[in-house]
Parts: structure tokens; sequence; C-alpha cells
């Protein structure tokens, strides 16, 4: 904790700023057309479909790829590692703004959207047994830890800042906030665990529509074991991102071990998926069901190699590598997620489901919306640690 | 370091431990036997004619809009499947060896159901005489029921920018009227009847042990997915996958996953201590790193 996190400056509104504002503000009239028009008229989702591009990626894998800061956390606070306590802030970071995006895209998914309050208030009418719910609320609480969890690098910022009212209101909340982040940052291990595992629950539902090559009752431990490798993956991926366009020093032997653990838990997630699979009798379809047993072993392959490539220490010295390993992790996380909540469902003979136009376009106006909110932050706040803020405009 | 280790190891014992307590093991779910006041249909397909008659009755008692199928240059009220504005459907069947069938599909109203088990809200419950509601003052719209359901039942109105899940709420308003469905109503054939679940199912016996060479030897629903409260008979011959039934097995649809919930979640025990032995160990981590500093010159 000796290098303390500085604002990085610089100009926010640069020409791939625009273009960002430009992809997000397509988004946003796709967005008022969809409230307008319906889901069925800017959508492909179905009957047969009723969970498409906006569950499967904003929601499942958007959330997976918002754990790095619950990935670090468990290394900084629980296995005390304080060697990786410069990452803390910006894994946060990019984990509050993958959940709070999350939790945007599910607000224009549902259809009844205007009801959507009701889920964290009318308890009176919760269904315990639905995983659903568990991750709804969970999700919410989530977002709202982490956005206090970011909430000291915003007020040390006003503490400095020229409003008296602000600088007094930093002054009394950041000692307050100090002193509870223990109960905070448990919380913030704790959801995670709740929801991640859950979102394996919840297509436990769906049954036989789920191919048996994913369908199987470990669903909520294969999510949660690999949401952590992903966690180090995403960890590995900005830092590195950040560093090269802000020309920052790598920050390459820490991410290296960050690596190292990724494998670990990579293999184990290799095992139990193989082992759950050989134990259901179920092996022999990942050579007989087509395509699928296509998708199944690309991402095998995905996981094995990322977990190849951390387990090479020339890998792990080379920051380009580590990329490549990192995107490779994301990409097999991420593919999981896909097949499970919607390449390997199958609502049987007649239905068939590919993201609408619309549809990508408002996903992809969504991720531009989260580079230009990180964007804004680093410049602004005190986030990324280590190196000078004049060294990172040379 | 050597601090660091034992406060992580123990760290790490704590948490584990934690999550064993939650691993599934003597939770089994209360079965879900027929409420007492039970009712349901009985749909036998030796007897259904395919004449649709209780399409069209379907969509009156419910008051849906005529569907306009464009079909060959015509426009038809025929439409093709279950959908926003059909709760009510029959389909033919025809094997490769002749033998041909009708089929009628609607709400199953099961006796564990999992669009009732995936519903957040209780939008979807299992209300008077067991059958399966929507209640739309409840329901966001998040179509998890969709994907739940084993028999693709609840249908999303995707062209309306305020939607409805729609499905056979077995006619319960008409019901509450002292009348029957409208489809048990106008059945020529009486192919499709309704009755007390308890009685439905007598009769369904009835009928398999005096025709058995006019059957298939079996009730679907008295059992599959953990039984429905519609309950159907086929001809000799044709089996319920046949017909487009899911080959479900008697263990309810919802049980596995219920059951892992609750191991995880009864009486929210786990995550309280999950919590407590996390907050411990970051307290202790703290701790001990804050002495260390102190310790260090
Ligand atoms: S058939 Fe489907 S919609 Fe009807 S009660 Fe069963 S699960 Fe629910
Ligand atoms: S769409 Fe409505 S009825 Fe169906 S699960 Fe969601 S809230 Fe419940
Ligand atoms: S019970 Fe009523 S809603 Fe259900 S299929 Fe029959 S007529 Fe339609």
């Amino acid at each position: 904790m000796t290098d303390h996190a500085v604002p990085v400056g610089g100009p926010i509104l640069t020409r791939p700023f625009k273009w960002l504002m430009a992809i997000f503000g397509l988004g946003v009239l796709l967005l008022i057309w969809r409230f307008l028009a319906g889901l069925g008229a800017t959508t492909a989702l179905n009957d047969g479909y009723p969970w498409g591009l906006w569950i499967a990626f904003d929601v499942v894998t958007g959330t997976a790829l918002g754990c790095g800061g619950y990935a670090v956390a468990i290394l900084v606070y629980i296995l005390n590692k304080g060697k990786y306590h410069s990452l803390v802030r910006p894994a946060i970071l990019t984990s509050a703004l993958g959940y709070s995006l999350a939790a945007f895209a599910i607000v224009f998914d549902v259809g009844r959207y205007w009801y959507i309050y009701r889920i964290p208030l009318h308890f009176w009418q919760w269904n315990l047994n639905s995983a659903l719910l568990e991750v709804a609320l969970c999700v919410m609480a989530y977002v709202f830890v982490l956005w206090i969890e970011m909430a000291p690098p915003i007020l040390e910022v006003m503490q400095e800042g020229s409003s008296p009212f602000f600088r007094r209101l930093a002054q009394t909340t950041l000692p307050i906030l100090n002193k509870s982040m223990v109960f905070i940052v448990a919380l913030a291990l704790l959801l995670p665990t709740m929801h991640q595992s859950s979102l394996g629950t919840v297509m436990m539902l769906a049954g036989q529509k789920l191919n048996p090559l994913w369908q199987t009752p470990f669903l909520p431990l294969l999510f949660l074991v690999s949401v952590v490798g992903m966690g180090y993956a995403v960890v590995v991926f900005e830092s590195t991102l950040s560093s090269f366009f802000l020309k920052r020093p790598y920050e390459t032997e820490m991410l290296g071990s960050l690596a190292k653990i990724m494998a670990y838990i990579t293999i184990g997630f290799l095992a139990i998926r193989l082992l759950d699979l050989l134990y259901r009798g179920a092996f022999g379809l990942a050579f007989t069901s087509g395509w699928l047993s296509f998708f199944f072993w690309l991402e095998i392959v995905l996981f094995v190699a990322s977990a190849a490539m951390a387990l090479s220490p020339a890998v792990r010295a080379n920051p380009g590598r580590l990329f490549q390993m990192a995107m490779l992790m994301l990409i097999a996380g991420g593919l999981y997620r896909f097949d499970t909540y919607l390449v390997a469902f199958n609502p049987g003979p007649g239905w068939s489901y590919f993201p609408a136009v619309p549809e990508l376009f408002i996903t992809i106006g969504i991720v531009a919306l989260e580079i230009m909110i990180y964007i804004v932050f680093i410049k602004r706040f005190p986030i990324l640690g280590g190196a000078s803020p004049a060294r990172s405009r040379a | 370091m050597g601090v660091d280790r034992r406060t992580a190891l123990k760290g790490m014992a704590v948490a584990g431990a934690a999550l064993l307590a939650s691993g599934p093991g003597d939770q089994a779910r209360e079965p879900h036997p027929a409420p007492s006041d039970a009712v349901g249909m009985l749909y036998d397909a030796t007897l259904c004619i395919g004449c649709k008659t209780c399409v069209v009755a379907c969509r009156e008692a419910n008051h849906m809009p005529p569907e306009r199928t464009a079909l060959g240059g015509g426009i038809y009220d025929s439409p093709i499947s279950l959908d926003g504005q059909t709760r009510n459907i029959i389909k033919a069947y025809e094997g490769a060896d002749g033998k041909s069938s009708y089929m009628k599909s609607q709400c199953m109203h099961c006796l564990d159901p999992a669009c009732v088990g995936a519903c957040m809200i209780g939008a979807l419950q299992k209300r008077e005489h067991g059958i399966v509601t929507w209640d739309g003052s409840r329901c966001i719209g998040c179509r998890y029921c969709q994907v739940a359901c084993p028999y693709l039942i609840p249908k999303f109105t995707w062209d309306k920018a305020i939607p409805k899940i729609v499905k056979c709420e077995m006619c319960s308003q008409r019901i509450a009227e002292g009348k029957i469905p409208g489809c048990c109503e106008v059945c020529p054939r009486s192919a499709v009847i309704f009755g007390k679940y308890d009685d439905l199912l007598a009769e369904a016996k009835n009928r398999l042990k005096k025709n058995p060479d006019r059957y298939y030897p079996k009730i679907f629903g008295e059992k599959d997915g953990g039984g429905t409260q519609v309950l159907y008979l086929s001809k000799a011959g044709i089996s319920f996958t046949d017909l487009g039934l899911p080959a479900l097995g008697d263990t309810p649809v919802p049980e596995l996953s219920q059951e892992i919930q609750h191991a995880a979640y009864k009486g929210f025990i786990a995550p309280a201590v999950l919590y407590v032995a996390l907050g411990t160990v970051i307290w202790r981590n703290k701790r001990a790193e804050a002495q260390g500093k102190e310790e260090k010159p």
C-alpha cells in the first residue's frame, strides 16, 4: 500500500471518446424504440427462446466480467496478499460498472419493467424458491455495495476540491467509511459468492431443455469457480490495457502471479466439469451431439489453452502474451455462460434464435457507455496506482 | 510471513466450513400431492375427432381476439401453435405406420409447477382448486416461467409495448361462476372433460382397465413431472412422446434446483455464518497488518 492511487488526468473528449459517444447514442435511440414498440419489434426473442443476448451477455457474462473486484478482494482481504492492493481500486471500478450496467440491462430486458421496483420492496410477495429472486436481490445489493466501495476515491477528490460543502461531506464520511470497511468488504465477498453460484442454479430449472453436457446439479459450483478464474483474467486484461493506452509501466510481475492462481482455479474447474460428466455418464455426448459437441470442445480447448499459457513462466514474463492468456480465459468463461444460457438451450423443434440487429447494437452501446465511464473515472479520480500523472502523459 | 500464512489458512478453513455446512444433505422437499379441492381435465385422444371446437370456445371463454393467420392468400383464424392469444390448440400426429391421432395442449396445471417455482414475485401461483393462474398486478415480465415450463405453455405477447404472460388458467373465472371450462363445455365427443381431480384419475384408470386394447397403457400426468391436474390418455400404439409430451420421469421438475437452493439458504444460516467468517478473517488480517507496521520501524 506504499504506492498511492492518483488520477491520470488529461482531456476527456478525445476522438475515440467521441466515437464511443456516437455508438452509445445509437444504442439510446434503439432503446427508445424498444420501449415504444415492444420486445417483439426490436429483438429476435420468441416463446421458445424467451432469453437471448441481453440475458446471456449483458447480465450473465457481464456480471462475470465484473467479478474482478471479487476475485482480487479474495486475495487481498482473505488470503492476505497485500502486494495486490494496488489492483483493488481499478478492479472494483470495473466491477461497479459491469454490475450497474447489467442491472440496467435487466430493466430493458424485462417486459413489465414498471413493476421492477417491487422485487426489492415487496418482500411479502417473494418466492424464496426462486433462484432468480436470489440473483436479483443479490445483484441489486451488490451494485450498492460496490458503489460504497468506490466512494473513498470520489470523496478523496472532494476533500481537495473547492466546494466547502463537499469538503465537509468528505471529511465526515471518509473516516466512517474507513471504519466500516470490514463489514462492507465482507458483504462484497459474500454477495457474489451467492449470486454467481445462483446464476448456475437458475438454469437447472430449464431441465431437459438444457443439453445434458451442461445441465448438472454442479452448475452452481461450476459457475462460481469459473467466475473467480474470469475475475483474475479481467484484472490482467484491464491492467494491461490501461498500461498500454496510458503509456504506464506494465505490472507484469504481479499479473503473472495472478495468472498462476487463475491457472490452478481453471484446472479445478475443468476437473469438476469432466468428473461430473463421467459420473453422470454423459461424457459420450461430447462426441455425439453434433455442433453442440463442437461448442463443448471449444470451451474445453479455450480453458486448457489459457491455463497452459498461464503456467508457462515465459508467458507470465511477457505482457503481450499475458494479455492473450487473459483474453482466452474471458472468452472461455463467456462461452461457457453463453452455451449454458443460449447455445445448449433447446426448447424443441421449430424454435430458433439469433440476436436481431437492434438487440446487438443496444448491447454494443452499453459496452461503449461502460468504457466511457471508466475513462472518465480513471482520468479524474484516484483509481490507478503506481506511476505519476506526469509520466502518464509522456 | 508466518503470521500471514497462518491467518490465511485459518481464513480458508473457516470459509470452507461455512460452505460445507451449506452442502446438500438432509434437505428433502415435501411431496406435493393434489390439493383437496383440486379440479382437472381429462383428454382422451381416442375420442377426439380434431374438430377444434374447443379452440374456438377457449378463445370466446377468455375474450381473446381471433388470430389472423395469412395462408395461401387468405386470412384464417388458424393458429399453428399456442401463442400470445391462443391458450388451447389441437394438433395432429401421424406415425410412419399410418397411425394417427389428435393432441390437445394447454397448461397441465402441474402439482409441483416449474413456472411457479421460477416466478420471483408470485405472479404465477397455484391458487384455488390447484389451478395455476397469472396475476398481472405482480408479473415483471422476466419470462423465467417460459424458460422453466417443460411443456412450453406460458406465452408472451411480444408484439405489445405493455406485454403479458398468457396461458390456460382452466377458465378459473368461469369456475368461480359455477360454470365449467369453455373447451370441456363444447366438446361434441366429450374427448375433454372437466371434474374433480380424484374422480378424473379414477375415471382414467377405469377406462384403461375396461379397454386395455384401445389405449396406450399409461395415464400421462398421473406421476409425470411430479403429476399434473390435466390427465391424458392415448391410443394404443401411440406413446405420449409421439404426441409431443416430454419424457420427464416422476421427479418434479423443480425438485433438484430447489433442494440445492434450500440447502444453501435455509433460514439464511449458511450465508450469515459465511458473512461472519469473512468479516472475522478480514478484521484479523487488518489487525495483523497494522501490528506488522508498528513493529517495523
Ligand atoms: S404446464 Fe407449465 S405453465 Fe402449466 S403449471 Fe405446469 S409448469 Fe406451469
Ligand atoms: S414473466 Fe411474470 S409470471 Fe413469468 S416468471 Fe417472470 S414475473 Fe413470473
Ligand atoms: S380450460 Fe379454458 S383456458 Fe384452458 S384450454 Fe380450456 S377453454 Fe382454454
